[in-house]
């Protein structure tokens, strides 16, 4: 089974995310980029059926600017074969992704597509959702657990009030939740092959896809800062306050 | 200084990161404290590090190794200086003088290295002999086939101890136009040999789970075959990479300081005095400001160093530069970094003590900070007649 695996270029988890001076959106430039960690997450699943021999042949793809090759060839350094690479300099949103992606899942035919459930930059939470949607495929979103047999796969999913065994028929979209599995760090041999594994190039005119944004952003602003607790002697007072001072109850 | 950095660089250096955080930086403190690393601990070290193709990353493909650039190499040290050598030494960079082995030499000795089943101490150091490595007293004398070695070294490091030594020692003396100079040989000298004897050196401030070792020789009878490169060319067979060496140092130099420096900038932007974060006063930031620059300038002369040794024209100055700054640089910025975080900078709960004490160290070995000058300012006078 080929499984096709989307990867997203963004700021890296451990940067302090600033916004922009004119309000227009966050600062990018000279900021670390790194794979979305659920991506990571995502490549490894990917990585783990291939070495299960479930999957024979694992594509990396990423949408966005030239740099996001850096991004793919992460992918390959961890353990995919080969990339596919959609150049634009343009802004993207979650269904324009979706509509790449379908594109590019209509050329390769994989058996599966897992990605991230979410991208840390805007936390959307909506591309794979959408492709399952335009693809007519079954979705299993959140996986915590996944086992392909057969034409299907069993997953477990992470829901708000439990875990939820699931059964989809393949293809299937899947999207990946942070306890799936622990991404592996790329060794030095395979980093040093990733170099030799084909990235294709290829871009939303070539695909056909009009990825004109659909929302626009008005205005970003830092989160309000959280104001210091207080401690209180006893539930009586606690009370009091609820009721006198925050005017709650 | 990403831009630097080829895409295959920046994938090594997130790797050798990732590596550092999840298998050696969760022991610092516990092997500082213990003044050793756990035996198990060690292996389990060794066994991921081979897994990663990290171990022996320096040594060329064609015999196992990883085959780095010294670009490469010089980030990879970078990233391992953020944590203790005692850690670190498990991932072993064998010695490269071990490619000059010939015949039975590469089955015995090198290969066993690039495959992490046997370790090597490199022992040059005498109780008498440090920066003037020349008034060595360690000697061999030729006697039939063989050669007899009388002498001891100390200083002689490694996370545990190793199962040979490449021992430098006298074996002669040259006539030459400046007078009679010792002639050094190295020899490949097995531990469990008759008369070969190794004590745990004395409790170091720095490096606390790293180890030293006083070798002792007592009439040590090796066969001629054990010769390291040529009879009397033991040190030029050194020399290219003692300088090397120098340039890994100073890499470590700046991993640590950039460590430092983010402990550093963390605690001026929390830690409230006068009701407000220490790093409003300048007393503070512009302490901040030299670090970082010192900081990016020791990086570039390093990558200076070790791009031209890729290259093929790095000089003595290059490595003694780099090495002599980044020493420097990652003592005062250990030291402004203490002084940020006041008496917590000096209590054990916190990695700033130890990194602190740690650095102390890079301006000692290697070659002290006086003999980096020493080879710099004759490269400086040297054309000059002087
Ligand atoms: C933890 C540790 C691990 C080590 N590991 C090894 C190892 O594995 N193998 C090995 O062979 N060695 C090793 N060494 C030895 C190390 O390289 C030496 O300590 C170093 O070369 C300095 O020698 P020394 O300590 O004898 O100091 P000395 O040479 O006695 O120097 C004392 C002081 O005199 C100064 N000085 C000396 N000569 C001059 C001069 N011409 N001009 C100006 N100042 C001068 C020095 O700069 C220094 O400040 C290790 C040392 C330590 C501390």
């Amino acid at each position: 089974m080929k499984v096709l695996i989307a990867v997203k270029r963004v700021i890296d988890f451990n940067v302090k995310i600033r916004v922009k001076s004119d309000n227009s959106g966050i600062e990018t430039a000279n900021v670390k980029m790194s794979m979305n960690p659920f991506d990571e997450i995502a490549v490894e699943e990917a990585i783990r059926l291939k070495e299960a021999g479930t999957a024979d042949e694992l594509v990396a793809v990423s949408i966005g600017t030239a740099q996001s090759s850096e991004t793919i060839r992460t992918a390959l350094a961890m353990g995919a074969d080969r990339g596919i690479l959609v150049e634009t300099d343009a802004e993207l949103q979650p269904l324009a992704v979706a509509k790449l992606l379908k594109a590019i899942v209509d050329k390769e035919n994989p058996g599966m597509v897992v990605v991230g459930k979410q991208a840390i930059d805007d936390d959307a939470n909506q591309t794979g959702q959408m492709l399952a949607a335009l693809l007519g495929w079954p979705q299993g979103t959140f996986a915590s657990k996944l086992e392909p047999a057969d034409g299907t796969a069993t997953l477990v999913r992470e829901v708000d009030d439990g875990l939820q065994t699931i059964q989809v028929k393949l293809p299937a979209v899947i999207s990946t939740d942070l306890r799936l599995n622990e991404p592996r760090y790329a060794s030095l041999p395979n980093i040093m092959k990733a170099k030799k594994k084909p990235i294709d190039t290829t871009t939303p005119d070539e695909l056909g896809v009009d990825v004109t944004p659909r929302l626009e952003t008005i205005n970003v602003v830092e989160p309000p800062v959280r104001e210091a607790g207080e401690i209180v002697a006893d539930a009586a007072q606690l009370i009091d306050k609820l009721k006198n001072e925050a005017k709650v109850i | 200084m990403d831009y630097l950095y080829t895409d295959e660089q920046r994938m090594l250096v997130s790797s050798i990161r990732a590596f550092v955080e999840q298998e050696l930086r969760p022991h610092e403190a516990e092997t500082d404290q213990l003044g050793y690393v756990p035996e198990e601990l060690g292996k389990q070290i060794v066994k991921k590090a081979l897994e990663m193709g990290f171990y022996a990353a320096n040594l060329p493909e064609e015999i196992g190794g990883g085959g780095l650039d010294y670009a490469s190499l010089a980030l990879m040290e970078r990233e391992f200086g953020k944590t203790t050598y005692g850690l670190h030494g498990f991932v072993h960079r064998p010695s490269e003088i071990l490619m000059a082995c010939e015949g039975d030499q590469i089955e015995e000795y090198l290969l066993p290295c690039v495959r992490a089943e046997r370790k090597e101490f490199f022992a040059l150091t005498e109780p008498g002999a440090g920066s003037d490595i020349m008034s060595m007293q360690t000697r061999a004398e030729r006697d039939g086939d063989d050669w007899i070695i009388n002498g001891s070294k100390h200083f002689i490091s490694s996370p545990v101890q190793a199962d040979f030594a490449i021992l430098f020692a006298i074996t002669g003396i040259e006539e030459t136009p400046r007078g009679p100079r010792k002639q050094v040989t190295a020899f490949l000298v097995d531990t469990g040999l008759e008369g070969f004897a190794i004590e745990r050196g004395p409790r170091c401030a720095a490096q606390r789970a790293y180890r030293t070792f006083q070798l002792s020789f007592d009439n040590v009878r090796v066969p001629h075959g054990k010769i390291l490169g040529e009879e009397g060319k033991g040190l030029d067979l050194a020399g290219k990479w003692l300088k090397m060496g120098r340039v890994w140092v100073a890499a470590g130099c700046c991993g640590k300081a950039e460590r430092l420096l983010g402990l550093a900038i963390e605690w001026a932007a929390s830690r409230k005095q006068f009701g407000q974060p220490i790093g409003k006063f300048q007393g503070t930031s512009f302490k901040l400001a030299d670090m970082a620059t010192e900081l990016r300038a020791a990086d570039l002369l390093v990558m200076n160093a070790a791009r031209k040794a890729d290259l093929g024209i790095m000089e003595d100055d290059d490595a003694a530069m780099a090495k002599l700054f980044a020493a420097e640089m990652v003592g005062r910025v250990a030291d402004n970094t203490v002084q940020i975080y006041g008496g917590m900078g000096l209590m054990e709960d916190l990695p700033v003590e130890r990194l602190w004490r740690d650095a102390r160290l890079d301006r000692i070995w290697d070659g002290t900070s006086e003999i980096q000058r020493h080879i710099i300012s004759r490269s400086l006078l040297r054309p000059h007649g002087a």
